[in-house]
């Protein structure tokens, strides 16, 4: 090994790369190229001259064409399986240009079966010029029966004419839960771009809204296609290779279709809107928003006028109410109200406040919505009979800031999470917020109107039957869902969901005993605000709202029914039910119904009563044991 | 201080054969975008125009200076080169889910081209010091190996598998030239056999589906290996004579895909046929020839070796990209020089030429 180290000048010389050894890697190098180049020009051969003549009968017609297999895209059913949205087949007319010569006597025969003017073809036509004439051009769509049956029978008369056969959405039933459920459009341009939806193409319909939009990975499955040798005419002589598509997945949802059926029959002829809920795993039951819109419009296409009415329609059903829209909570609130005041031991079981009709703070009158007055109060007959003079004194002594971490905490003024776009955060004003907001520090006097839940206050419906769960459930705080399962076409079970846990309303065991022991009396008390919507057979626990959509003039002495529709208050009521070990959470809101007790309890009860009746619970005695012990524990 | 020899010495041949293939790379680049569905794409074009004249500015100043200075330069080209491949990746403009472009204003330019030079003009730096016949051991190659990983990383994250292979086939070109020790050969052909498999699960899915279709077409019979049928009908029906300018079929019904960026080979040919395939496939190689010629008629390591790697950039390139739309090799977007569409490309290429100028016409000036 040494003496290979040492080199004499000679020797290291000698070994030294120099231009000679480079010139004779070089001409290695050379053979090399030589060798590569050669393999080219043989395959240019073989493919120019050997194959030429077979290449160039395949290139005179493009003989080998590309054809498209759509996948069924999955379905859609209720927790029940149900199936709420299915697809059917479109048939659609197609001309390939190239094949169709003569063009306008194929099309005025074409008209004549479909039974339209052929200019009105023709026009189609003339917009979609530029495509490739061996590319065909849809004509029509969704033929009728006659017109296919004329078709098909006359197709030899009719060169480059084809019908396709193409899956169309359809919801079954008309208007429910079709915010939930939402619907398919056409793929725009940013989304193709966008790269969110690989292997997408021009024309091609995809989940724009609720559920269709939320699973679309899942329900849209893979395209197919085949490689196929056509003949001069156009017709297929052979197909060369087929790729099957993928049939999408089955999305089962948590709703239950009948429940449903009914909350969207409730809601009809108000704009407002409805959540149930299972308050021990936070699957939603129904979710209904009103009015409410036809889905089969969005995947047959709609008209221009539809899609106007849609539009311009001042209850605006294209937005999801229950998810979307932000309202001040009223007297729901006082569930939060309580709650702080316990928990921060300003007040406690024994507290009693007198009320004389209204409460005096520095120089105004805040009153109680009972001008007489509810006298001595504790805290269940305040809740009891939402007494706002109570829970003025309770938010004064509470300073907003404390109010609003128990109301954070509780999961208002924060998105749920639930997995539909869009979702409204509603709003827990704090003294910081207000001052940023509008530069103006917090009036003290805010905080008696913020512990009612007026003022600056804003939940969504959704947040609220999530609190109401929370509540019925001992605290657990669980993320909404609306997904039970997926399954593939053929049954196989790929997804089940589990319920999430998303945080704890901060409450002791006896003081949430003392909120449920209010809210119970809320429909069984006597005096009860919804004493109205008791149930013979079922406990019902719940709470009145009733909020104000501008605050009140002292002047205005009209009663509520007398004002005009869009400044009446909103009505709310959430509850659950039964009142021990509750199986269902709601929430409802009918925007400017007045009163909470006369047109939301109603309708929160008539639901309470299907699901129950219909022993729709039966499925999950077995798995709700263990809630049945938490609530026995907290209470 | 201008050199009278210099022009005497200027490599017109060279220049007349660039000329040559840029033109017809040209007129094909024409043909193809006239023919674009719906409406021709003329501004691809007039841009491919445009970088064409920047082209020429930029292969000027790579010849007019002394090549040796880059010698001095390397250092800072490559860092410079390494800073710009960071930069696009954390600023880059994406486009089809890679980061491969930096908006230098009105024009983006892709660094992953110039870190080509860059890896070219480092490596001539160090084999040109220590050269050797009897080869580079493992551990004189462990430097080098850092300086080719680095940029190769960073453009595989982009990611532009391509470039990154472009990049490791010319490094390892020109390292194979320099020689390997024999013993350190086989080591390294070991090595290699067995982080090949390791590679594979980096890969992504669709790169791993590119090479399985490269494999077997018919795995993709919808995509890849329609894409290599209809290259090869394209190409096929042109045979001897093709069928004319501005005339191709496949051309013109878009059933080529890429046709004016990879596949425009196939355009070429469909039109040109046999005889003008095989015309411009032998000006790449008389290309490629002329450089080694002027490897071999250089007299000092570093200046041959520099040579060598711009030559097998170009016979990579070639070999690759006319071998996808022949069926010989895999579906990867690697451009042909002066006739893909690509700014940067085109760039890069007359850099290259330049350089291979610079080299030539200074030959005389070491004595």
């Amino acid at each position: 090994m040494d003496c290979e180290d040492y080199q004499s000048p000679v020797d290291k010389y000698l070994k030294t790369a120099d231009s000679d050894w480079y010139k004779q890697r070089i001409t290695g190098v050379m053979i090399c190229v030589m060798v590569a180049f050669t393999v080219l020009l043989l395959r240019l051969l073989y493919l120019q001259i050997v194959m030429g003549e077979d290449y160039l009968v395949l290139s005179l017609n493009n003989r080998i064409r590309l054809q498209s297999i759509d996948p069924p895209r999955g379905l859609i059913y209720d927790r029940n399986n149900q199936v709420l949205v299915e697809n059917r087949p479109s048939f659609d007319v197609t001309i390939t240009l190239k094949d169709a010569r003569p063009v306008k006597k194929t099309i005025s025969k074409l008209a004549d079966y479909l039974d339209v003017p052929s200019e009105e073809i023709l026009q189609k036509l003339s917009s979609s010029k530029g495509i490739s004439a061996y590319k065909p051009i849809l004509l029509q769509q969704d033929i009728g029966r006659n017109a296919l049956a004329a078709i098909e029978a006359h197709k030899y008369d009719l060169p480059g004419i084809a019908i396709n056969v193409k899956l169309l959405r359809h919801y079954l039933n008309v208007k429910d839960a079709a915010h939930l459920i939402g619907y398919l459009s056409e793929i725009n341009a940013t989304e193709l771009a966008g790269g969110k939806y690989p292997g997408r193409r021009g024309g091609d319909f995809i989940g724009k809204f609720g559920a269709e939009k939320a699973f679309e990975k899942y329900l849209q499955g893979a395209r197919g296609g085949r490689q196929v040798e056509v003949n001069a005419n156009g017709r297929v002589v052979r197909v060369l290779k087929t790729v099957e598509a993928k049939p999408g997945q089955n999305i089962h949802l948590t709703i239950d279709h009948d429940l449903q059926k009914k909350t969207e029959l409730l809601l009809q002829g108000v704009a407002g809107a409805a959540v149930a809920m299972d308050p021990g795993s936070g699957r939603v039951l129904a979710l209904a928003s009103s009015p409410s819109f036809d889905q089969n419009y969005f995947a047959s296409g709609m008209s221009h006028e539809q899609w106007d009415s849609l539009k311009s329609n001042p209850f605006r059903p294209m937005e999801n109410k229950a998810i979307q829209g932000e309202y001040p909570p009223g007297s729901t609130y006082k569930i939060i109200t309580a709650l702080a005041g316990l928990e921060e031991g300003v007040i406690d079981a024994s507290t009693e406040f007198f009320c004389p009709g209204y409460h005096r703070f520095g120089n105004r009158i805040y009153r109680c919505w009972k001008g007489g007055g509810h006298g001595n109060v504790d805290i269940i007959k305040a809740v009891a009979q939402s007494c706002d003079v109570y829970f003025y004194q309770v938010g004064q002594l509470l300073g907003v800031d404390r109010l609003a971490w128990y109301a954070k905490a509780s999961g208002l003024g924060s998105r749920t999470g639930i997995n539909l776009g869009k979702e409204g955060r509603g709003l827990i004003p704090t003294a910081a917020w207000k001052k940023k907001r509008t530069g103006i520090p917090w009036q003290r006097g805010e905080t008696l109107s913020v512990a009612i839940g007026q003022g600056f206050n804003l939940a969504t419906p959704l947040q609220m039957v999530d609190l109401t769960s929370a509540i019925a459930n001992g605290g657990t705080r669980y993320k909404p869902i609306i997904l039970d399962s997926i399954t593939t076409a053929d049954g196989r079970i790929v997804y089940q969901s589990e319920p999430q846990v998303i945080g704890k309303v901060p409450l002791s065991a006896p003081n949430l005993e003392l909120v449920r022991r209010g809210l119970w009396e809320v429909v069984n008390g006597d005096k009860g605000t919804a004493k109205g919507s008791r149930l013979a057979d079922i406990e019902i626990s719940g709470k009145t709202g009733t909020s104000q959509v501008i605050s009140r003039k002292k002047n205005d002495t009209r009663s509520e029914a007398a004002r005009p529709a869009h400044l009446r208050p909103h009505a709310w009521f959430i509850a659950y039910a039964p009142s021990v070990a509750p199986e269902i959470a709601v929430a409802v809101l009918v925007e400017h119904g007045e009163h909470g007790s006369s047109a939301a309890a109603p309708i929160a009860a008539e639901l309470i009563k299907t699901f129950l009746r219909a022993g729709r619970s039966i499925d999950r005695a077995a798995k709700g044991q263990d809630r049945v012990v938490q609530a026995g524990e907290s209470g | 201080m201008f050199d009278r020899r210099l022009l005497q010495y200027f490599d017109w041949g060279l220049l007349g054969l660039a000329t040559l293939i840029g033109c017809s790379g040209l007129l094909i680049l024409y043909s193809a975008v006239t023919a674009e569905t719906p409406a021709p794409q003329m501004r691809i074009f007039y841009k491919q125009l445009i970088w064409f004249s920047g082209a020429l500015v930029a292969m000027v100043i790579t010849f007019s200076f002394n090549y040796k200075l880059l010698d001095r330069w390397g250092q800072i080209i490559y860092i410079g080169c390494i800073i710009l491949l960071v930069w696009v990746l954390l600023f880059g403009k994406s486009a089809g889910g890679s980061r491969r472009w930096l908006a230098l204003g009105p024009i983006s330019v892709q660094p992953s081209e110039l870190a080509k030079i860059a890896i070219m003009i480092a490596l001539a730096r160090y084999y040109s010091k220590d050269a050797h016949i009897r080869g580079f051991t493992l551990r004189e190659l462990f430097r080098p190996a850092i300086l080719i990983f680095i940029p190769f990383i960073l453009i595989l994250k982009q990611p532009d598998l391509g470039t990154a292979g472009l990049l490791l086939l010319i490094a390892g070109s020109m390292t194979v030239f320099v020689k390997i020790e024999r013993r350190s050969f086989i080591y390294l052909l070991v090595s290699a056999a067995a982080v090949v498999p390791m590679v594979w699960f980096f890969l992504r899915d669709y790169q791993k589906r590119r090479i399985l279709v490269f494999l077997d077409p018919d795995l993709d019979p919808l995509g890849a290996g329609y894409h290599i049928i209809q290259s090869k009908i394209a190409i096929g029906s042109g045979m001897i004579s093709g069928k004319g300018f501005l005339k191709g079929t496949q051309n013109a019904l878009s059933f080529l895909p890429e046709e004016h960026t990879d596949f425009i080979f196939s355009v070429l040919a469909e039109e040109w046929g046999f005889v003008g395939s095989v015309i411009v496939v032998l000006l790449f190689l008389m290309l490629i020839f002329w450089g080694l010629n002027i490897a071999q008629g250089c007299r000092e390591p570093f200046g041959t070796i520099l040579v060598v790697g711009v030559t097998s950039m170009f016979f990579w390139q070639v070999i690759i990209n006319i071998g996808m739309t022949m069926g010989l090799m895999p579906v990867v977007g690697v451009p042909l020089p002066f006739v893909s569409y690509g700014g940067s490309s085109v760039l890069t290429t007359a850099i290259g030429i330049g350089l291979l100028m610079n080299v030539s016409m200074r030959r005389f000036l070491l004595k």
